[in-house]
Formats: C-alpha cells, structure tokens, sequence
C-alpha cells in the first residue's frame, strides 16, 4: 500500500529524513518510536504532502501511484489521513460544517455525488457513539479551546468520518487520560480491516497495548534502525534509547 | 504540485463578477445632468406634491454650496455630475396585478439573480419589494401586511398613500444638509421603499427589497424610511446586485430608521453592486448615508450587513440613542479584492441614559484592496450610566492589500464605559495544510476559515440572507476574496 524508498527530506539546507525505506502492506499496523527530534513527525508531514520541504532523494508510491506528484488533498482523497500532533483551531467553523466540507469534496475527487445531508447527519451521530463524543462538540468551532486530549479524539473522530486507507496517528495518545485511551485505541481496532493500514507515532508502549503492531520502527537521527515485533516496544520501555545508540554507534 | 501559497490567492481572488449581465428593458430617463430641472422633472414624473418638490430643491440648493468628502480613506476621479443620468423607470402602461403581466426580461433578470418572484413568494414567504431602477415594479404579500395595518410599499407609493406620514419623518433622521452625497440624495431620490409598523404590531415576516442597478450611466439614489411605532417590531433585508458596465456608477442612498418606545428595528444588508474588473476599472461607487434613531425609551436598531461588492464603499450605518435605555447594534463584514476600497464603520451617538451600544465590525482583504473601519463612539453628558463595546478585526489575504481601524471616542460624562478591541490576522500555513489534508481544497478552505471568521456578524442575519451570505463570501473567496 505505501511504499517509501531511500527517503532523504531537508528544510532550510538541514537533512532532516535521512534515507528511509518503509513498506507498509493493507491490514498491517506499523508503530514508530524513537527520541524527540527524529524525524517522526516530519515524515508523517512529508507523507501528507507538506510542502516545506526539499525532498531531495527517492520516492513515496501509495497503491502503485507516485504520492511525490500529488497535491496534499489529492493525497487525503486517495486514502491519507494524518492525525496530527498538534491540531489547528479553525475559530468558527463548526466540525458538521468542516466535516461535511471534507466528506464531499473527497467524494467528488472520486466522482461521486455529496452525501444526502441526513446520512451525513447518521454517519456523524455512529461516530461520535464509537468514541464516545459529547453531542455538543460537534457544533463547536474545529478544535477551538478544546482541551489537549479532546484535541487528539476529535483527530480520531475525524479519522473514522473519513475511513482512509492509510491513517497516520501522531502521537495521538498523548494527552489522552487513560479512560480517553482506551476508548480511542477500541476506536481504532473496530476501524481495523484487510484494506486498510496504520502508521502509528508514538513514545509509549501502553497504546501499544491496545492498538497492537505488527511491526515497530525505531526512527533514530532521521533513518530506520531498528525494526521488530511488538516486543520491541516493550524492550525500548524498559531500556530507553541509550542501548539502541550504542549499537548504531 | 508546485504550489506557491501566493499564486494560490492570486488565483483565487480572481474569479469574475457573477452577475454581470443587464436586461435590455424599455426605459424611460431624465436628461442628463442636474438642475433644478432635472428635479421639477423628476417630482412631475412621479406626481409629487408641492411640499416634496420644495423639499427636493431646497436640498439642491444646500448641495450646490457643499464639497466632497475628503476625509475618508478612499481615491477615485472627480464625478462630473453633470454626465450622470438621475432617473430611469421601466416605460409601463398600468399596474401590474399579476406576475404574468411582467416584462419576460425583467423576470429573467431576476432568474438569473436566483430570485425568481414566484419563488419567493411560494417558498420562502418573504414579501418582496422589487426596485429595478428607479420604479418598484412589484409589491408582494402587501395584503397579508395591510391587515395589520403594516405599510410596506415603495417611497412613491407611500407619497400618494400616507403623505402626512412621509412628510412627518422624512429627513428628521438624515437632514439635507447632513453631507454631500445626502444632499444630493435629497434632491434627486428616485425612488425606494417605505415601511411603517403600527403600535404593538410584530411585523410576521421579513421584509425584503432587492435593489438593482441596470438602466447605463443611471446612478441610483434610493430613499428608504423606515418607522417602527411604539412596541412594534420588524426586521428588513436589502440585498443587491448590479450588471457589469465599464463607467463607474455613483449610488447614493439614503436610509432612515425611526424607533418609538419599545420598539425594535432590525436592518441587514447584502451588498454586491459590482466591484469593478481585476485591474480596478469600473465598478460602483456606493457613497451611502444610513442612520437611525432610537426616539423613544428601550427601543432597539441593529444594523447588519455583508459587503462583497462595490469599487468603492462609504458607508456608516449609525444609530442615535436618544432615548433612556435605548440599544443600538451594528454588524459588520466587509470585503475587499482587487483594487477594492472600503472605508466603513458606525456611529453609536449616546444621548440617553442606560444606553447600550455595540459594534463588530470584520473586515477582510485580499488582492491590491484597501479596507478601513471608522468608527465614532459618543457618549454626551446625558448618556450617564452607558456602555459601549467595539470590536474590529482584520483579517489579510495576501500582502498587497491593507488594512486600517479609525476608531474616535468621545466621552463627555464619567459614568459611562467605553471599550475598544481590536486585531489584525492572516490565515495561517498550518490551517490550510490541516485543511488541505481533510481533501479540502485551498479555494474551499479559504471560504471556511473566512466564514468561520466572520460567523459572529452572519449568525446576526436572517437565515434566508444568512445562506445567501455564506455563498457570496465564498464566491468573493473563490471570486473576491480566495
Ligand atoms: N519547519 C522547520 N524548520 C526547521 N527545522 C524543523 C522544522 N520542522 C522540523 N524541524 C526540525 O526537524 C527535526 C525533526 O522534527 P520532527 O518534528 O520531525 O521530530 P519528531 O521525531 O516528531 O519529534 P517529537 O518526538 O518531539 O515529536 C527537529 O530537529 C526539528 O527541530
Ligand atoms: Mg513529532
């Protein structure tokens, strides 16, 4: 489904990603650790299509097509969704209305007619149910003084209003109490199918524990060291990175 | 995927006028130019008696002695008033009873403006006051109003109907001497609507006129009045939309809102005369004097409006609280693209106690256009004990267009308070990428964020003219304001 060869991304002459080979196949999960300052969220952005930086060596293909070609919401329309680290508030725009915008636009990118508003209207009333969303915050403004955890769940909410085929979860765990966390990740698994895939960023093997991994990277200084089951996970918790460092080393 | 945020606006902001077509309707005009025949003519056109004639000549002679404006943040040619035609009217044989009887052009011309008489009537239940030109051409629903007594017809109408009502209040809010364009106004109004609500009657529907410009080198000059009686209410929608034309066409209106005791007037506007092509030629100048007045004890004027078009606009919806308790509103999102100019505020002048004002005014600018807010808040030594609260945000497409906030207080007692806020922002990088990731696309985005901007002054509208809004926003985004 995604397929990264030999990566190399700069921002203002930096090299920041620093030759990444990833191949992510439909129905796997995929976790990436690693220090603050990696390049883990840059390559969640260079993905979506951020248009910040150079990418000055190899290609993205996402289901045989050439992403690198693709405009940012071209790439959403075809499957991307990213779960931001930091979400944006968008004062006055009310979630029904940003995400009955991004609903139909993505459906007439595939040819298809806006959704009957009473669907739309069903299909947001299922979602919220699935995590347990408040029904007030749906009229409120898009992430506009939400709390950091409410943030990160109405990414996932977002998500499951756009059902991609490949979502990317940027740290969505943190700032999640533990109730939040596993109402998330129970959010995530039922939206798990044979078609789909996930790439998730994360610092802590406990979301890991509910959203379980069939693969775990391990992003150091802008390449994949390290790549293992989920036991890697639990190994890195208990070591830290300072063992990974003194074998690359 | 090259995409440089720059050219995204750039193309954004240049979509065209979309309503820039004109019916070739029979008219009958003035000759051109002003003079005190120009305005014999016109007060014979339309049967007016000797009062209203004196009137206008009086005001004719008071503008002959005044001079522009030239305090506002704007630039523009002289006007040679002497190459403007002051009235046109539809040539027409009778009165029109039914809708089949009208001009097929006429009814297309509203079709293309998405307002089809019969529709409105049928669907929305708002009654309607047609102003194509100078002559209202059809006045709808005005027998579910009589009942209540409402009076809801065009300013001819009224002159023959309730003289005595007309000459009453008629410049009592907006003297003839008050500016220029005003002056001006007095002299050669073509014509406009009138609306009087009796005592304790809540008017049950909307009002609505649409006002369109269309004859060529026809400047326009509406006169609107507007009485809400003791305990009344109503709420009244002006919309517009002009033709393309090339020459530069001056409007200037004048609008009168009086509120006795208790009552409360609401006034939304949706301007988008056409603001000239790309390059800044052509266009309307709308120079507009709209005030009202809160006469009696707790009544209440809003002034709500949306302003995409025009080359230029000056305008400053005002209310004067003269009395005690007395509230006073004023809405504002005004946008400019191109080569655009705005400079628009209010004028909240407290005369009475306990009196309350507020103004949220929301510009926003794109392409090579210049938006200013003026504002004048008042507090005379009689308005103990009241409040003010202004709040005036910017909002900047793009780096070629500016943005400027005038705001004048005066407080002449120490009892009242007066509090002003004001920001300036740009759409940020990070909330068009989050956008752009959701699949929506940059235009889209552009006219989400800028409605959401702007939400506190649309959600003011009456939900007809709210959607309408929200679209026309979006158009001036993908059109006007990308
Ligand atoms: N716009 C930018 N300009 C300059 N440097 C940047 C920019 N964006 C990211 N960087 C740098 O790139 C490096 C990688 O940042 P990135 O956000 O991808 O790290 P991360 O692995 O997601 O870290 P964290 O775990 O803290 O979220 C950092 O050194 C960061 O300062
Ligand atoms: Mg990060």
């Amino acid at each position: 489904m995604l397929s990264i060869k030999n990566l190399r991304v700069s921002i203002n002459g930096k090299e920041i990603l620093r030759g990444i080979n990833l191949e992510v196949r439909p129905g796997e999960v995929h976790a990436i650790m690693g220090p603050n300052g990696t390049g883990k969220s840059t390559l969640a952005s260079v993905i979506a299509g951020r248009d910040i930086y150079d990418i000055t060596e190899g290609e993205i293909l996402f289901k045989g097509k050439n992403l690198l070609d693709m405009a940012i919401e071209e790439r959403a329309s075809e499957g991307i969704f990213l779960g931001f680290q930091y979400p944006v508030e968008i004062p006055g725009v009310s979630i029904t209305n940003f995400m009955r915008t991004a609903v139909n636009e993505q459906r007439k990118y595939r040819g298809l007619d806006p959704m009957p508003a009473n669907e739309f209207l069903a299909k947001m009333e299922e979602k919220k149910q699935l995590l347990e969303i408040q029904a007030k915050l749906a009229n409120r403004s898009v992430n506009e003084g939400f709390s950091g955890g409410e943030k990160k769940k109405n990414e996932i909410f977002q998500m499951a209003m756009l059902e991609p085929s490949l979502a990317i979860l940027d740290e969505t765990d943190s700032g999640l109490d533990i109730d939040a966390l596993k109402i998330v990740a129970a959010g995530v698994n039922k939206l798990r199918k044979a078609d789909n895939a996930f790439l998730v960023i994360t610092h802590y093997q406990r979301l890991l524990e509910y959203i379980v991994p069939d693969i775990v990277h391990v992003l150091y200084d802008g390449r994949i060291v390290r790549s293992g089951g989920k036991e890697l996970a639990v190994e890195l918790e208990e070591k830290g990175y300072e063992w990974i460092k003194a074998e690359i080393a | 995927m090259e995409k440089d945020p720059n050219n995204i606006l750039d193309e954004v902001t240049q979509g065209e006028y979309k309503y820039g077509f004109y019916s070739d309707i029979e008219m009958e005009t003035a000759p051109m130019g002003l003079s005190e025949d120009t305005i014999r003519y016109i007060s014979a056109k339309k049967n007016e008696p000797d009062w209203l004639l004196q009137y206008r000549l009086d005001a004719y002679q008071k503008w002959l002695s005044m001079t522009e404006p030239t305090w506002a943040h704007i630039h523009h040619p002289p006007i040679n008033y002497q190459e403007i035609i002051f009235y046109a009217a539809p040539k027409k044989k009778k009165e029109y009873s039914s809708i089949d009887e009208i001009d097929p052009e006429l009814i297309e011309t509203f079709n293309k403006l998405g307002i089809s008489l019969e529709e409105q009537k049928r669907l929305t239940g708002v009654a309607v006051d047609a102003v194509i030109d100078s002559v209202s051409v059809k006045t709808t629903f005005s027998e579910t109003l009589e009942k209540q007594g409402i009076i809801f017809c065009s300013f001819s109408e009224a002159v023959q109907k309730v003289p005595d009502l007309v000459k009453q209040y008629l410049g009592t809010v907006v003297p003839t001497h008050d500016n220029f364009y005003a002056a001006l106004n007095s002299a050669v109004f073509s014509d406009g609507s009138f609306c009087y609500i009796p005592k304790g009657v809540r008017c049950p529907i909307e009002l609505s006129t649409y006002f369109r410009i269309n004859a060529a080198n026809t400047g326009q000059f509406e006169r609107t009045l507007i009485i809400g009686d003791e305990g009344s209410y109503v709420s009244y929608m002006e919309g517009c939309t002009a033709p393309m034309r090339d020459e530069n066409q001056l409007h200037a209106a004048i609008v009168e809102i009086i509120a006795l005791k208790d009552a409360e007037v609401k006034y939304s506007t949706v301007q988008n005369w056409y603001p000239g092509n790309k390059k800044g030629e052509g266009g309307i100048y709308n120079f507009v004097t709209k005030r009202g007045i809160c006469k009696g004890n707790n009544s209440k004027i809003s002034w709500t409006q949306v302003e995409t078009g025009s080359a230029i606009t000056w305008k400053y919806p005002s209310v004067v609280l003269l009395g005690d308790n007395s509230v006073g509103e004023f809405y504002s999102v005004a946008v400019t693209n191109n080569y655009q100019q705005a400079d628009t505020g209010s004028k909240m002048i407290h005369l009475g106690r306990n009196t309350k004002s507020t103004i949220i005014s929301k510009g926003i600018s794109a392409g090579h256009s210049s938006n200013s807010y003026r504002g004048l808040v008042k507090m005379t030594k009689r308005a103990e004990n009241s409040r003010n609260f202004s709040q005036c945000d910017s909002l900047l497409l793009g780096d070629k267009c500016g943005a400027h906030t005038f705001p004048y207080i005066k407080t002449e007692n120490k009892t009242s308070i007066v509090e002003h806020e004001a920001t300036t922002s740009k759409i940020s990088d990070d909330q068009l990428f989050y956008c752009n990731q959701r699949g929506i696309s940059t235009e889209s985005a552009i006219g989400l964020i800028v409605n959401g901007y702007a939400r506190e002054v649309l959600k003011q509208l009456p939900m007809e003219f709210a959607v309408e809004a929200q679209k026309l926003l979006s158009i001036s985004l993908e059109g006007s304001v990308g």
